[in-house]
């Protein structure tokens, strides 16, 4: 690694000024992902500003079907949040496979979406939950959010502060995960909202997570696991590597979603 | 006694390893400790143009930057294979020259080019990031078929068309004759899949060159301290033995991958002596994917003919074995005599010719890895077994039970002399443990919840105890294959054992005492293990191919026989009786029946004051003795898998495994058990989830664990283990070994069973999910289970 200042700010906005005055700095929140790369030269920030301790940037409140989450917060508090697994549980499991205990009491939902890694889960769910992600200066709708492989629609040193979205009626994630990684090798959220079912699907696809148009309405045609039959992504835009092709991703994107849809009907 | 052989006493080392003590070659810190950082090669094939090293130089912390010129200009040699294989046609093998540090050509990705020695580790790989390196790229062959292929790329000069042998084993005539006149022939392409060892520990080497002595010591990670002293002084001139000192303290796994000197403990043991520093280096994960020798990476063709009896008449093998870009130090003797000499499995084959054509590619050198050849030997032979049952319509079990080798000893087509077993006997014990009989039933419930069931079993033998010094030196060995010992029993009665054999994770300083603490009736409480240290041990060939318990326990024992006679002597001089009326029992030396009796201790200080010892009798209490086995020990098992198949998305859930196992005479049951239990994981780890892959550009493709899966404790079912054993008949206590034995059977038995849960014969490892869901799509057995 190599070496860098450190520090530590008690809030976002002393968060953001810390960091306007470095040469090339960072955030760093859980550390899951950046520490990795540092250790391993891949990256080289000059300073590291920790908002792990951020008071405005931890914690969830739910009100009626509002949902808030800091974007501090990390995989097991959203995991064993009792307020929210009321209104959505489907979030809550997710946050429970995330990684491995320590990865889950360390990483953060702000350092995952920031990161947009394109097997990463909370980007499905945002996607599907048709979260909005807040910034210390606006309001980003997830289908806006994730751009491309480990790309956001996030300015450089734009601060995300929280994570909003209504709790739908019914949802549920099935994961299959990279059996080396156990980041998701495809990763299928459904969510059944007000507005019609929403299905985001990541890990598959060779450009990160996306929505699936085709699943959503035949699931909006009806809401079943038969509905699905004979309807999958387009092979050819799915990830081929070591661990499967496309083919083999498309097929996964149709048996979790049908597997997340059985999960709640 | 309950400390003796056959008692599953808790190991002595364990309160160290898991209380954070145990202490490890990276926990040395020598004063005036510098570190070590390599610039290694990006490309997998290229030559050197050039080596710009001011920048480096003149960073913060830099002591010294060193390249292969220096290397070779000081006199350090090239690395070396110490086993000679020569071709069918009597031409020898074709070794091509590996300097520590390259000089006009890089090899592989992550073949060492240069290095910097610094204050700090920071520093080092800082100032190693800007030695500039101007390369010149040269077509790449990353595998066995593109180093094979015409006017491949050559990646030695003296290694035309990339072959180093062309060997063979047995009888190409008969074999052909018979397999001509076979009722049936299996005939199957096969692959055994290249793996990463992935030792918890990584490499790490510590040098100091003392130069009021001349004098060097190296720390490190090493198997056996004293062939890597030998080799360092016979072969790479770094130092003269008597002028080189090599520990190998607490070692955090090896699977073989520790055995060999690479490049960095040459390099930090000069670089010592050039920077008059201590010189430090540990390798990163990355590091240790890139450079430790990987394991397998065989393409084979297999031929088995069987009569109208569905007895085997023949077997014919070819097999293509990759050697990665340099000769790794045992790699010769791993496709052959390790492998070859394993393919009449446990069965009586009239018949058997193998040939071996080893080839170089510019990937990581490959060498011995937990099984080493066996596991690929075992793979082939049980394979064509279960496929040949199938394809005759005959109940897998019962044609190898109508194969087995049946009468001992039993000689085999290739060299090997099996002396002991009862292959039947593990094979029934292992089928009644699974309840094979009832397995139709399970499939038909699993196929109830819409899962596809399958059973496998593969019966492996293998050679352990490696080996009687003469017939390896026949066959091409550089060193002899015994093992040393010495036992110094102190004038107190405690004992210390001083072994060439060194554990690695083993346990050995609790089995080695228990053998003997049980010998001389003593606590074994009162005895040391002492391993690792060439100051302190003269000589050793280390720990590698389930030996130490076979060969180094073995010169244990015949150190005690020495030791056993000197104490009857003197105790029967003081007691005034005959040796032979002693019993050594309970710390004590006894005439039974008699009050003539001495304490063990007593005996010990009367070997020192030496006030009253026989005439003509040396004073003190201690032996040494070399053991050169007179055979391999040949542990064999029979395993059955059974799993479970999600035919949505191909993952295989191994829902039972039993292993029943002949491993001759037991000293820690315990410690036997966690070895199976170890190498199943690493079997099932092979069979299902590991690969080393490289690009076609000779990228690594797995070389970190987001891509490289290692078995998780969720990816292995809870063990049955079972032991019908039978007594070696060539060594003291009758021991077989059992340190691979799990690695080498796993594989065709989970195999098996994935195949024959998805009725599709078509598959390599590893099985991943994603080819075992491609699999059923082609053999159309997928079920309605969405
Ligand atoms: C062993 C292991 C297993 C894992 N398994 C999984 C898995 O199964 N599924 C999965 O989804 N993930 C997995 N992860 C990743 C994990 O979820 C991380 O927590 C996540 O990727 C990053 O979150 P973090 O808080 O650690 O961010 P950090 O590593 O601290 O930061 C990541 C990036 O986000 C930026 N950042 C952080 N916070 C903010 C913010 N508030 N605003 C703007 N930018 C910000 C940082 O500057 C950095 O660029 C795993 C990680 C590890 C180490």
């Amino acid at each position: 690694m190599h070496s860098l200042n450190y520090h530590k700010a008690s809030n976002a906005s002393e968060a953001a000024r810390l960091l306007s005055g470095t040469e090339d700095g960072k955030f760093l929140a859980g550390g899951q992902t950046l520490i990795p790369a540092m250790k391993t030269r891949l990256a080289a920030p000059s300073d590291l500003v920790d908002v792990s301790g951020a008071a405005d940037l931890r914690g969830i409140t739910v009100s009626g079907r509002e949902v808030r989450i800091g974007a501090a917060t990390t995989h097991a508090e959203v995991a064993a949040d009792d307020a929210l697994r009321k209104v959505c549980p489907s979030i809550c499991d997710m946050a429970a496979n995330i990684g491995d205990p320590a990865v889950r009491h360390r990483g953060t939902i702000g350092g995952s979406i920031a990161n947009n890694d394109p097997a990463a889960d909370y980007p499905a769910a945002m996607l599907a939950l048709g979260a909005t992600i807040k910034t210390a200066s606006r309001e980003i709708a997830a289908d806006e959010f994730f751009v491309g492989l480990f790309e956001t629609a996030l300015e450089d040193d734009e601060l995300i502060t929280s994570i909003g979205f209504t709790a739908p009626a019914a949802g549920a994630y099935a994961k299959f995960p990279n059996p080396a990684s156990r980041y998701a090798m495809c990763g299928v959220f459904v969510a059944r909202g007000d507005d019609g079912v929403r299905v985001g699907v990541t890990g598959a696809s060779a450009d990160g997570a996306f929505r699936a148009g085709d699943l959503e309405a035949a699931l909006d045609g009806a809401f079943s696991v038969d509905a699905l039959d004979g309807i999958s992504v387009n092979a050819e835009e799915m990830l081929s590597d070591i661990h499967g092709d496309g083919v083999y991703r498309a097929n996964l994107v149709s048996v979790m979603a049908k597997r997340a849809v059985a999960a709640v009907s | 006694m309950s400390e003796g052989i056959g008692a599953p006493v808790k190991r002595k080392e364990d309160k160290r390893f898991i209380t954070g003590k145990g202490k490890y070659t990276d926990d040395i810190r020598m004063e005036n400790q510098a570190y070590a950082a390599f610039v290694r090669s990006p490309h997998a094939h290229a030559e050197i143009k050039g080596i710009e090293t001011s920048a480096a130089e003149e960073m913060s912390g830099v002591i010294a930057v060193l390249d292969g010129a220096q290397l070779t200009g000081d006199g350090i040699g090239n690395l070396i294979c110490g086993w000679a294989i020569s071709s069918k046609d009597g031409s020898p093998m074709n070794m091509g020259a590996w300097s520590a540090l390259a000089t006009e050509k890089v090899r592989y990705v992550g073949d060492a080019v240069a290095v910097v020695i610094a204050e700090s580790k920071d520093e080092a790989q800082a100032a190693a990031e800007s030695v500039e390196v101007s390369y010149n790229e040269l077509p790449v062959a990353a595998n066995i078929a593109a180093a094979l292929a015409d006017g491949a790329t050559e990646i030695h000069d003296n290694a035309p068309g990339n072959v180093i042998y062309d060997w063979e084993l047995g009888d190409g005539d008969a074999t052909d004759a018979a397999l001509a006149g076979a009722a049936h022939v299996t005939e199957m392409d096969i692959s055994n899949n290249r793996l990463a060892p992935n030792a918890m520990e990584p490499r790490s080497a510590v040098a100091t060159y003392d130069d009021a002595e001349d004098h060097y010591t190296l720390y490190s990670t090493s198997q056996n301290p004293h062939v890597a002293r030998l080799v360092l002084s016979a072969f790479y001139q770094v130092a003269p033995e008597h002028k080189l000192r090599v520990i190998a303290p607490d070692v955090g796994g090896g699977f073989g991958s520790k055995i060999y000197i690479y490049p960095e403990e040459i390099v930090c043991l000069w670089a010592s002596m050039k920077t008059r520093r201590s010189v430090k280096w540990t390798a990163e994960r990355t590091e240790s994917f890139l450079t430790d020798a990987h394991g397998r990476d065989h393409v084979t063709k297999a031929r088995m003919g069987f009569d109208a009896d569905g007895r085997i008449v023949g077997f014919k093998v070819s097999t293509k074995a990759n050697f990665g870009a340099y000769m790794s130090l045992f790699s010769s003797a791993v496709p052959t005599y390790l492998y070859a000499t394993l393919l009449s499995g446990t069965y009586d084959i009239p018949a058997i010719h193998c040939e071996v054509l080893a080839c170089y590619t510019n990937t990581v050198p490959v060498d011995a890895y937990r099984g080493a050849g066996r596991p690929e030997a075992s793979f082939v032979v049980e394979r064509l077994m279960e496929t040949a049952a199938r394809e005759m319509g005959k109940d897998p079990a019962e044609l190898r039970r109508a194969n087995f080798v049946k009468d001992f000893p039993y000689q085999t087509q290739v060299i090997m002399n099996y002396d002991s077993g009862d292959f039947e006997g593990n094979m029934n014990q292992a089928m009644e443990a699974a309840d094979w009989a009832g397995f139709a039933a399970r499939k038909a419930e699993a196929a109830n919840r819409g899962r596809l069931r399958g059973i496998g079993m593969a019966c492996y033998i293998e050679a352990c105890g490696i080996a009687p010094s003469a017939a390896v030196g026949s066959l091409g060995a550089g060193v002899g294959l015994w093992e040393s010992a010495e036992v110094r029993v102190n004038p107190v009665g405690t004992i210390e054992v001083l072994t060439g054999s060194h554990s690695h994770g083993q346990g050995h300083e609790t089995t080695f005492a228990q053998v003997v603490a049980e010998r001389f009736g003593v606590p074994l409480d009162s005895i040391q293990i002492v391993h690792g240290d060439t100051d302190k041990v003269q000589f050793g060939m280390g720990t590698y191919g389930s030996r130490s318990g076979p060969v180094g326990i073995s010169a244990i024992v015949k150190a005690c026989d020495k030791v056993e006679v000197k104490v009857r002597k003197i105790a029967a001089h003081l007691l005034e009786c005959n040796p032979d009326e002693l019993v050594i029992e309970d710390s004590q030396v006894k005439v039974p029946g008699t009050n003539k009796a001495l304490g063990w201790h007593e005996v010990g200080l009367a070997a020192y004051t030496a006030h009253n010892l026989p005439a003509d009798m040396e004073p003190g209490l201690k032996e040494g003795a070399f053991y050169d086995p007179e055979n391999f020990t040949f542990p064999m098992g029979c395993f059955i898998a059974e799993v479970e198949i999600d035919p949505g998305t191909g993952k295989t859930d191994i829902v039972k495994f039993v292993a029943s196992d002949d491993f001759g005479v037991i000293i820690n049951p315990m410690i036997v058990e966690g070895q199976v239990h170890g190498g199943i994981a690493q079997g099932v780890g092979q069979a299902l989830l590991e690969e080393m892959v490289y690009d076609e550009s000779g990228q690594p493709v797995s070389g970190s664990y987001m891509d490289y899966t290692m078995p998780r404790a969720e990816d292995v079912p809870s063990f049955v283990v079972e032991h019908h054993n039978t007594r070696c008949t060539t060594n003291p206590l009758g021991i077989k070994g059992c340190g691979e034995a799990g690695a080498i059977g796993s594989p065709p038995a989970v195999i098996n069973a994935i195949t024959d849960a998805i009725d599709n014969n078509d598959i390599s490892m590893p099985a991943t999910s994603a080819k075992v869901w491609a699999a059923i799509q082609v053999s159309g057995t997928r079920m309605a289970a969405e």
